[in-house]
């Protein structure tokens, strides 16, 4: 009996023995249908979200954001102070941090306040000897104003950095976690330029993140491995494949069969079936974004915001988004989207009523107008099809006697024309939030800055003005939610924008794919997540 | 020999020289730049967007252009992508193997099953058969080929599940390209079913690039065998009582393979035009895919190389099918 006891252990002992090693001898192998080829993986030199898909794994920046929310947390930087002026921030770094290792080069030291300097100054320092190499132009850096908002980085000692500032910025540890702001390793760096090929950081990147990329196949795939390093800890997954699939058709039959885990960008077309799919769990989150009808309110009629209220009145939102949007998607009240903090939800929108728009536009003595919408020739989250959205709203205007001619250009064109302070009639566009700061809305799209530039409206009105100017340089958060507030009621009331929609971002992601969470700014983060 | 050889060469030079004209003025006409595109909704300033046009070179006047653009191709430099910042040789280099691979199989399969096909419909004509090809080969000529890719996908992998969705191997698999060309390098890899996993994936891709030319060659074949079957020759070799195969295969098939070859050496140009789909349905990492996207960016390098290094490619099958015809018809070299 005692044998018999003896064996069934042994059984049990050996049969547990293999299936740990089994466990072990199995890497964890996540398979992500990415939609193209990143443009590099240098995310300075890029803005598109593709490109940030591939180099978020590889890379660290001073701040974060925390994982599926624009909270922005520390990241390479343990912690910073700001000065009372707002014009100094001083970040002490995070010490045993190490860069990742290639076939060119293994690092010899840690991370530390060099890396952060010549990360910044090869975008900031025209005269850094990286500065041009790859021919980059640093375009996020220089849309951020960077340039104009630093005044100098210095090395205090080798944990510690500080930035200075020209003026006062709120904003400025929100740009600090964007992508732009990435750290690459100065040590790595030198290496090249001795060697004579400084392009080598950008084409075979090396960072601090959770992920070390192992080799990239344009129009194929990208392989990375988990970084066994990583300051956070070792990611659950080994492995991370980016499986390039262009056509959304293509990555939804992928993802059925099992040869990937999770997709961007479905079909609005197949998010029923997706929903009834027992493999596939389809999450979903209110994009950081909006799409709008903007007017020019430089020339007349739209200069009067009792008239740009009625125009926005005649317009039937729910059939834009029912229509355009086919669901994915939520009416717009307010120029920024409601995941990002200071979002009034008391601001009342105008209500859909052409009877009562017709009567406003003959009381301000609009009667025959004509006028033209501009109509993006691109597919964008914002505005998923603007030729459509511009024909519906073509036949909303006319029921309130306005006759409507639709325009549009090629994209290029069309985003130098749509800037023109003379341009005629209302310009649909959208935004994509960088950092979720409010900011990064207002100022951007609606302040006076901007006009002749994103500001699309060319829209400068004093008050609003002086409120998002003020919420820049005010570092208290709740102050800066009151201002912003305040700012959306301003808005709302001189309606230099018709707000549309709000995207809402779906993703599906096969059941064995645990703790995905889906990124408010539309990337595709895989630190974290985990297989069964 | 030679001769014609060299006669053929002199008439591909000046067009290869036009070809650098065409690539470098067809980019240059299509609306919007590359800088504004760049920059996408964010935009930029008028001061940089002048500063990065010159820094591209984009603010010399056009004729200086393209005179330092023949400077660089006379030195076999294709220029840098102003997207990737790799030279565009390099890039075409990577992808271009997976498309000669795509390529050569679909003009297999084209070949193989088009050719028989268009033969036996000739000598059956009029039968279910010849119909039955014919039809077959009408609505496989006029088929778009982004639905039938799909339509295919949906059937065989999805439902069936007898063939991978796409890409060019299982993502299990992953060894250093040597050739490029994913079958060899799969069987050069030594690793325990990769070589299964390559061929798998290429059955459908093929099948969808082969669709337009195995219903063009079928039908070309057809109308070139009827033609020959009603020459003097034929009817004398019949006459003398030779079988029905050996007076086609052997008097018959000779004769009407020139048209055919002309037709195949053309659909070399077809299958490139077809790879932009292909490709971009199954993920196929080949240079269709990237000229488009190249076009899509107003990436000038990019577009002008690839459009150059296509062009040539297309001229040099042709230029070999020329010299085809002499091997089949000494008569054409002689008379040319």
């Amino acid at each position: 009996m005692r044998k018999t006891k003896n064996l069934i252990a042994a059984f049990c002992g050996t049969t547990l023995l293999f299936a740990s090693m089994n466990a072990m001898a199995a890497p964890k192998t996540l398979v992500f249908c990415s939609e193209a080829s990143p443009e590099g993986f240098n995310p300075a030199f890029y803005t598109g979200s593709t490109t940030f898909d591939a180099s978020r794994p590889i890379f660290n920046r001073l701040a974060g954001f925390k994982r599926g929310s624009t909270e922005v947390i520390p990241a390479l930087a343990e912690k910073w102070d700001i000065s009372e002026d707002g014009t100094e921030y001083t970040f002490y770094l995070r010490k045993g941090v190490i860069f990742h290792a290639n076939s060119l080069f293994t690092p010899t030291r840690d991370f530390n306040a060099d890396d952060v300097i010549f990360s910044f100054m090869r975008q900031f320092d025209k005269e850094h000897p990286y500065h041009k190499v790859g021919g980059a132009s640093y375009e996020y850096f220089n849309s951020m104003s960077m340039q104009e908002l630093l005044k100098d980085i210095v090395k205090i000692d080798d944990y510690t950095v500080k930035f200075i500032l020209n003026r006062p910025e709120a904003p400025f540890i929100a740009n600090l976690a964007m992508d732009f702001a990435s750290i690459f390793s100065a040590e790595y760096a030198d290496k090249m330029m001795k060697a004579g090929t400084p392009q080598q950081i950008d084409f075979e990147p090396i960072g601090t993140g959770p992920f070390q990329r192992v080799v990239y196949q344009k129009d194929a795939v990208i392989r990375y491995k988990a970084n066994p390093d990583y300051w956070e800890g070792k990611a659950p997954i080994d492995n991370l494949i980016f499986a390039i699939t262009p056509d959304a058709s293509v990555r939804y039959q992928k993802l059925k069969a099992g040869e990937c885990h999770v997709m961007p960008y479905p079909n609005p077309a197949d998010l029923e079936a997706m929903s009834k799919d027992a493999a596939i769990n389809l999450l979903q989150k209110e994009g950081l974004n909006v799409g709008y009808l903007g007017y020019n309110t430089k020339i007349a009629p739209f200069d009067n915001p009792k008239v740009r209220k009625a125009l926005n009145m005649a317009i039937d939102k729910q059939a834009l988004i029912d229509a355009v949007f086919q669901g994915a998607g939520k009416i717009a009240k307010n120029p920024i989207p409601p995941t990002i903090w200071s979002y009034n939800d008391a601001v009342v929108d105008d209500p859909y009523d052409p009877v009562a728009a017709k009567k406003a536009l003959a009381a301000e003595g609009v009667t025959d107008l004509e006028m033209n919408i501009w109509a993006m020739p691109v597919q964008r989250p914002y505005n998923p099809n603007a030729r459509r959205m511009a024909e519906m709203m073509q036949s909303d205007f006319a029921k309130v006697g306005v006759k409507v001619n639709i325009v549009s250009y090629e994209w290029g064109e069309y985003l130098k024309r749509s800037k023109e302070e003379d341009r005629d009639g209302a310009v649909l566009l959208g935004w994509t939030g960088d950092n979720g700061d409010p900011d990064n809305f207002l100022a951007v799209l609606l302040g006076c800055d901007g006009v002749g530039g994103a500001n699309r409206a060319q829209w400068c009105h004093q008050p609003f003005e002086d409120l998002i100017q003020k919420a820049k340089i005010v570092a208290d958060p709740a102050e800066r939610t009151k201002l912003y507030e305040e700012a959306q009621v301003i808005f709302k009331s001189q309606a230099p924008w018709a707000t549309i929609a709000h995207s809402v971002i779906f993703q599906p992601v096969r059941k064995e794919v645990v703790d995905f969470r889906i990124d408010p700014f539309g990337l595709n983060l895989f630190y974290g997540v985990d297989l069964k | 020999m030679f001769l014609y050889f060299l006669k053929k060469l002199g008439v591909i030079l000046p067009t290869f020289f036009g070809v650098t004209l065409v690539a470098f003025i067809f980019i240059r006409t299509l609306p919007g730049d590359p800088v504004l595109l760049m920059a996408g909704e964010r935009g930029m300033s008028e001061e940089r967007h002048t500063a990065l046009m010159a820094e591209l070179g984009f603010d010399k006047p056009v004729i200086v252009q393209y005179g330092l653009y023949l400077k660089q191709l006379v030195q076999g430099d294709f220029g840098t992508s102003i997207i990737t910042r790799k030279p565009v040789l390099d890039e075409f280099m990577t992808l271009f193997p997976a498309t000669v691979e795509l390529s050569l199989c679909a003009m297999i399969i084209a070949v193989f099953f088009g050719l028989p096909a268009g033969m036996i419909a000739a000598t059956r004509r009029g039968s279910t058969f010849d119909h039955t090809v014919m039809t077959g080969a009408l609505t496989g000529y006029s088929m778009p080929i982004f639905w039938w890719g799909l339509l295919l996908i949906i059937f065989f992998s999805g439902i069936l599940g007898w063939t991978p969705v796409s890409g060019r191997i299982s993502m299990l698999y992953y060894f250093e390209p040597v050739t490029g060309f994913m079958l060899i390098d799969s069987l050069l890899s030594g690793q325990e079913g990769a070589f299964s996993s390559a061929v798998s994936h290429l059955i459908l891709p093929a099948i969808v690039l082969a669709t337009i030319p195995l219903a063009v060659i079928a039908r070309q074949t057809r109308s070139a065998m009827l033609e020959v079957l009603s020459e003097d020759y034929v009817r004398t070799a019949r006459a003398k009582g030779l079988g029905p195969q050996r007076v086609i295969g052997l008097h018959a098939l000779r004769n009407a393979l020139i048209p055919v070859i002309t037709v195949i050496g053309l659909q070399v140009g077809v299958l490139f035009a077809g790879a932009i789909l292909t490709e971009t349905i199954f993920s196929w990492p080949g240079i269709g895919k990237w000229m488009v996207d190249s076009i899509f960016r107003r990436d000038y390098s990019a577009v002008q190389g690839g459009l150059l290094l296509i062009a040539a490619i297309v001229m040099i099958v042709n230029l070999a099918v020329d010299l085809l015809y002499g091997l089949i018809n000494p008569q054409i070299r002689h008379t040319d």
